[in-house]
């Protein structure tokens, strides 16, 4: 496989200047005025939403319901110290939290070990374990569920952590482990060999030669494991049944009647659940593009 | 890609015995961490989607629901003890009853939704590639604030997806949404968006565009820039247009990944559950209703319907597996392998 990037090409900061195109200086006005046009409005579509349901979260319950096109009124913080005080919020949160660290980091180990194996050693049985990461993606998961409860409460399981960090592996993990064999496979097989005539076996290779150059990978690994876990509902609610195991993305929805919303706790709830995700999102999104390269180019 | 540990000297075959088991063994020498690397993914993935998926071909092959699925009946009687019986209408084997019963029509609106899965299906795959595509191409210009770009235009990635399905469902809200707000500030009639099926439809598409752009852009991007750039200057200096090195430069460069990606997006699009079930919930009357929703709704509303449930995720794989299956003949006969 041809892969033009080389690793060291893809260190955090550099996906910067590939390809010496023309330069700024190049451009004429009008089509620079084009282009930042179309990225502003294409950003402020992206941007949108979510602001405002920001601003929303800031109104109190009669202006959140009013049809009246306004930006700020009567900002309050009632939504929040409801959301926060009224409910079970620091447990959920907590829940949360150890929930998506430990599916990332159970998940990061996985997906890179099976991903090595899979990019370097042409071992029996590697083209069906591909084929079955591609497979696994097209289980609609609202038809698992049962299957999966019943194993679980076999398990005993049901209404602990575990057992969601359990199914979210199985989301994220084939997906992850598909990404990073293809970055693995960026990475020349000439350092390996040079780890393993220095006395490296192929655990102290993984560890120490490839899986630092594959930081970028490891990172949107991080971050997709993270988000799978950390926004997942269908499952929470097939397998949490007590207040205190709720995760967050579950409580939140939980408190609001299902058929009377109370949309000014769910903006507030909202953005509260969006926050954690945006943080690990701003410390792995300079990775990203460089991190989703070389995973999207081979299968 | 050969493994780099020297590999020891088989031990010869005592006389008589045939080849195999020390081939065997040899294999086993040569690929066990290979093996050990990957078994906790096999075993994990075996239990839980293989174990389910061979349990739910043998269900759907039965009548199995929440009510008839105790082999058991038992009554407590008055003396305080209990007497079991075994089940009349307990459940049984069917055939294929399930599966005609789909197909025909007779329970659930197959055919319709899988009308609907495939509209969905395309529009969005064909939004997400082509807006992400479009933008990938702007963000791989050298310019001023190129990095924020990139980043608010992510942003929408890194929001749960219940987050932006309640997001757009507020904002589409007949009675005080923003887009309400704004059609009617510019003087044109609000729309009751989930009383009309295509209206409603368009909303969860919408939605889904807007939360799925940033992968294809993101990978696309990445995509790019292992394009080396010499391609561009030597296009160029062949007095290349802007366009032509797009069609004859990148868009071949971006074959592979843009193969995998569309692939993936229509495999996650088809089986996009949250979107459907949260933002139209079916609305207006589950004409709004995917596959998966519908299958969800059919088989665990009311008494939970665990065969019938089982019988649509079976079709439902099918339809995918045959498409993968397609897609990868057709890719194959263009000289491409994966």
């Amino acid at each position: 496989m041809s892969q033009l990037t080389t690793p060291a090409a893809a260190v955090p900061a550099a996906p910067a200047k590939v390809g010496n195109r023309p330069g700024r200086s190049r451009r004429s006005p009008v089509k620079s005025l084009l282009l930042h046009g179309t990225l502003v409005i294409a950003s402020l579509i992206a941007l949108g939403p979510i602001v405002w349901v920001l601003l929303a979260s800031f109104k109190p319950g009669y202006a959140v319901q009013s049809s009246e096109l306004t930006l700020v009124k009567d900002p309050t913080l009632a939504n929040y110290s409801y959301v926060l005080f009224d409910t079970n919020f620091p447990r959920w949160l907590l829940n949360s939290v150890i929930v998506a660290a430990f599916t990332m980091l159970i998940g990061i180990f996985f997906s890179a070990t099976t991903g090595y194996a899979v990019s370097r050693f042409n071992f029996p049985g590697r083209r069906p374990l591909m084929m079955t990461f591609l497979i696994t993606q097209m289980f609609p998961a609202a038809i698992l569920i049962v299957p999966i409860y019943t194993i679980m409460a076999r398990l005993g399981l049901i209404n602990t952590l575990p057992a969601l960090v359990i199914a979210y592996l199985t989301i994220a993990v084939p997906f992850c482990a598909w990404m990073l064999k293809g970055y693995f496979d960026s990475i020349p097989t000439s350092l390996d060999e040079a780890a393993a005539l220095d006395g490296c076996g192929p655990f102290a290779i993984f560890w120490r030669v490839v899986l630092p150059l594959a930081r970028p990978a490891i990172a949107v690994t991080a971050f997709y494991t993270f988000l799978t876990a950390w926004g997942e509902v269908m499952y929470a609610s097939a397998f949490i049944q007590t207040d205190d195991t709720f995760t967050l993305a579950y409580g939140l929805q939980q408190f609001v009647p299902q058929f009377n919303p109370q949309w000014e706790y769910l903006t507030a709830a909202a953005v509260l659940v969006t926050v954690p995700a945006g943080v690990v999102f701003m410390i792995a999104q300079r990775h990203l593009v460089s991190g989703l390269t070389a995973g999207g180019t081979k299968g | 890609m050969t493994t780099v540990t020297a590999e020891p000297a088989p031990p010869s075959p005592p006389p008589g015995r045939s080849a195999r088991p020390s081939r065997l063994r040899r294999s086993w020498e040569q690929h066990w961490y290979a093996w050990a690397m990957v078994l906790p993914v096999v075993i994990v993935l075996a239990v839980l989607i293989f174990y389910p998926l061979v349990r739910g071909i043998w269900i759907s092959l039965t009548n199995l629901t929440e009510a008839n699925q105790a082999a058991e009946i038992c009554t407590r009687s008055i003396t305080g003890g209990e007497v079991c019986a075994e089940n009349p209408n307990r459940w049984e084997f069917v055939g294929l009853d399930n599966y005609i019963n789909v197909l025909s029509g007779n329970v659930g609106d197959f055919w319709q939704w899988t009308g609907i899965t495939l509209i969905w299906t395309l529009g969005c795959v064909v939004f997400h590639y082509g807006l992400g595509l479009g933008l990938a191409v702007m963000l791989n210009r050298p310019m001023r604030g190129r990095g924020l770009y990139r980043v608010l235009l992510v942003l929408p990635w890194a929001v749960p997806a219940f987050v932006s399905a309640f997001a757009w469902k507020f904002i589409f809200n007949e009675r005080f949404g923003l887009a309400n707000s704004l059609l009617t500030s510019l003087g044109i009639d609000s729309v009751d968006w989930f009383a009309n099926q295509w209206t409603s439809l368009l909303t969860a598409i919408i939605t889904n565009i807007w939360l799925g752009v940033p992968f294809m852009m993101v990978a696309l991007l990445g995509g790019m820039q292992t394009i080396p750039g010499e391609l561009y200057e030597a296009a160029e200096i062949d007095g290349a247009s802007a366009w032509q090195r797009f069609r004859n430069i990148t868009l071949p460069g971006l074959r592979p990944v843009s193969m995998t990606v569309i692939l993936l997006g229509t495999i996650w699009t088809f089986n996009m559950f949250p979107i459907i079930f949260l933002v139209t919930e079916g609305q207006p009357a589950g004409e709004t209703e995917i596959l998966v929703t519908g299958a969800f709704r059919a088989a665990f509303e009311g008494i939970r319907n665990y065969s019938l449930a089982s019988t649509y995720g079976v079709l439902i794989l099918s339809i995918l597996l045959v498409f993968s299956l397609f897609y990868r003949r057709a890719l194959r006969k263009q000289g491409e392998v994966w």
